[in-house]
């Protein structure tokens, strides 16, 4: 029997087949799929804010783009993934209001990159930024990452 | 006030009662506005985080319209109303003449119409405010994001992320009629605005 394993806002899961990783109506939030093709191992981050602040404790970490991916990824490593077969799929990152200077989710985008790209894990896949939310939903059994819109369809990537 | 948390029952009940005169005032508003009475229940003041939020409103994909409005002046933050469908509809169908059923129906034309009762709920609320405290507050142009509702709170909540993840929520049904319709409301000074408020009310 299949899972639906939910993540909520600054909260990560790892999943693996049959079960699937969702996360509901992304808005400037970011979601990290990092995916082990080898060992069908899927990892979800929920992301609110890019940059952390303050005293970073207990689940707080999974709060913020510079700490929340690097954990998800040590976790996995914990799981027996290697990083030289990880890959990212990132979706999110929504501007839900016009703002002056950069948007949060911009600035969430442009750390979620800058982490995986220190981190040595390629991006294969994206639908981020615009002006409307999105619904992750990712399958560890092939590494699918499906986007789902309110009134603007779906996609699968 | 770092965090909402840290409000005393008094000052929730004090704030309470600005919800409670600002939600009178948008319904004074409103009756003028469809040309019918409009009464209102009792607001429910909550101080809640994102994720329960997203539950009470129906669930994070749950569409709805959000009507986002800058505070500048002594008092800064935001106020977000979040209006369900079938609010913005009855609305859309007195004012416009028209009759739709949903948020797909909405044209750019109804959108204006959303923003004017924005402006005129914002008003409402924050002259409630004014009038309590004697402090200035200046509003932005209402923006509108037609989406769902958790995305929509993810603007606020990364805002606000700063404050302990925790907003002031109050909840309130409008009577037109046969029709009961629920506003949601975000009431987002920012801390030193909060402080300010408290101050000029006495209770800090």
């Amino acid at each position: 029997m299949s899972r639906l394993v939910v993540i909520g806002i600054s909260d990560q899961q790892i999943a693996t087949p049959p079960d699937i990783l969702i996360t509901y109506a992304l808005g400037s939030c970011v979601g990290i799929c990092i995916y082990d093709n080898l060992r069908r191992i899927g990892g979800l981050a929920h992301i609110l804010l890019p940059e952390a602040f303050g005293d970073v404790v207990g689940k707080t970490i999974y709060k913020f783009a510079d700490t929340a991916i690097e954990e998800l990824v040590r976790m996995m490593e914990k799981r027996g993934c290697a990083r030289l077969h990880l890959t990212a799929k990132i979706a999110g990152g929504a501007n839900m209001f016009a703002s002056n200077g950069k948007s949060i989710g911009e600035r969430n985008i442009e750390t979620v990159k800058k982490e995986l790209q220190r981190l040595k894990i390629r991006i294969v896949a994206e639908d981020i930024g615009a002006n409307y939310g999105r619904t992750a939903e990712f399958n560890p059994g092939n590494g699918s990452l499906t986007v789902k819109t309110a009134g603007r369809g779906n996609k699968v990537l | 006030m770092e965090n909402y948390n840290n409000l005393s029952e008094f000052q929730l009940s004090v704030l309470s009662e600005i919800g409670n005169i600002g939600a009178g005032n948008a319904a004074t508003a409103l009756s003028h506005f469809i040309a019918d009475k409009v009464m209102i229940s009792v607001p429910e003041l909550q101080i809640i985080d994102v994720n329960s939020m997203t539950t009470i409103l129906g669930g994070p994909e749950n569409e709805m319209a959000g009507i986002l409005v800058n505070m500048t002046d002594d008092v800064k933050g935001m106020l977000l109303f979040l209006l369900e469908k079938d609010f913005i509809c009855l609305l859309i169908n007195v004012l416009m003449d028209k009759n739709i059923k949903g948020f797909a129906d909405i044209s750019e034309i109804d959108m204006s119409a959303i923003m004017e009762i924005g402006n005129i709920l914002a008003g409402s609320y924050v002259n409630a405010i004014s009038m309590m405290t004697n402090l200035n507050i200046r509003l932005s142009m209402p923006q509108v994001a037609v989406d769902m509702v958790g995305a929509i709170l993810s603007y606020p909540a990364a805002y606000f992320g700063i404050m302990g993840d925790k907003l002031l929520f109050i909840g309130e049904d409008f009577l037109s009629g046969e029709n009961k319709i629920r506003s949601h409301l975000l009431i987002m000074p920012e801390p030193k605005s909060l402080d300010l408020i408290l101050e000029s009310l006495g209770v800090s």
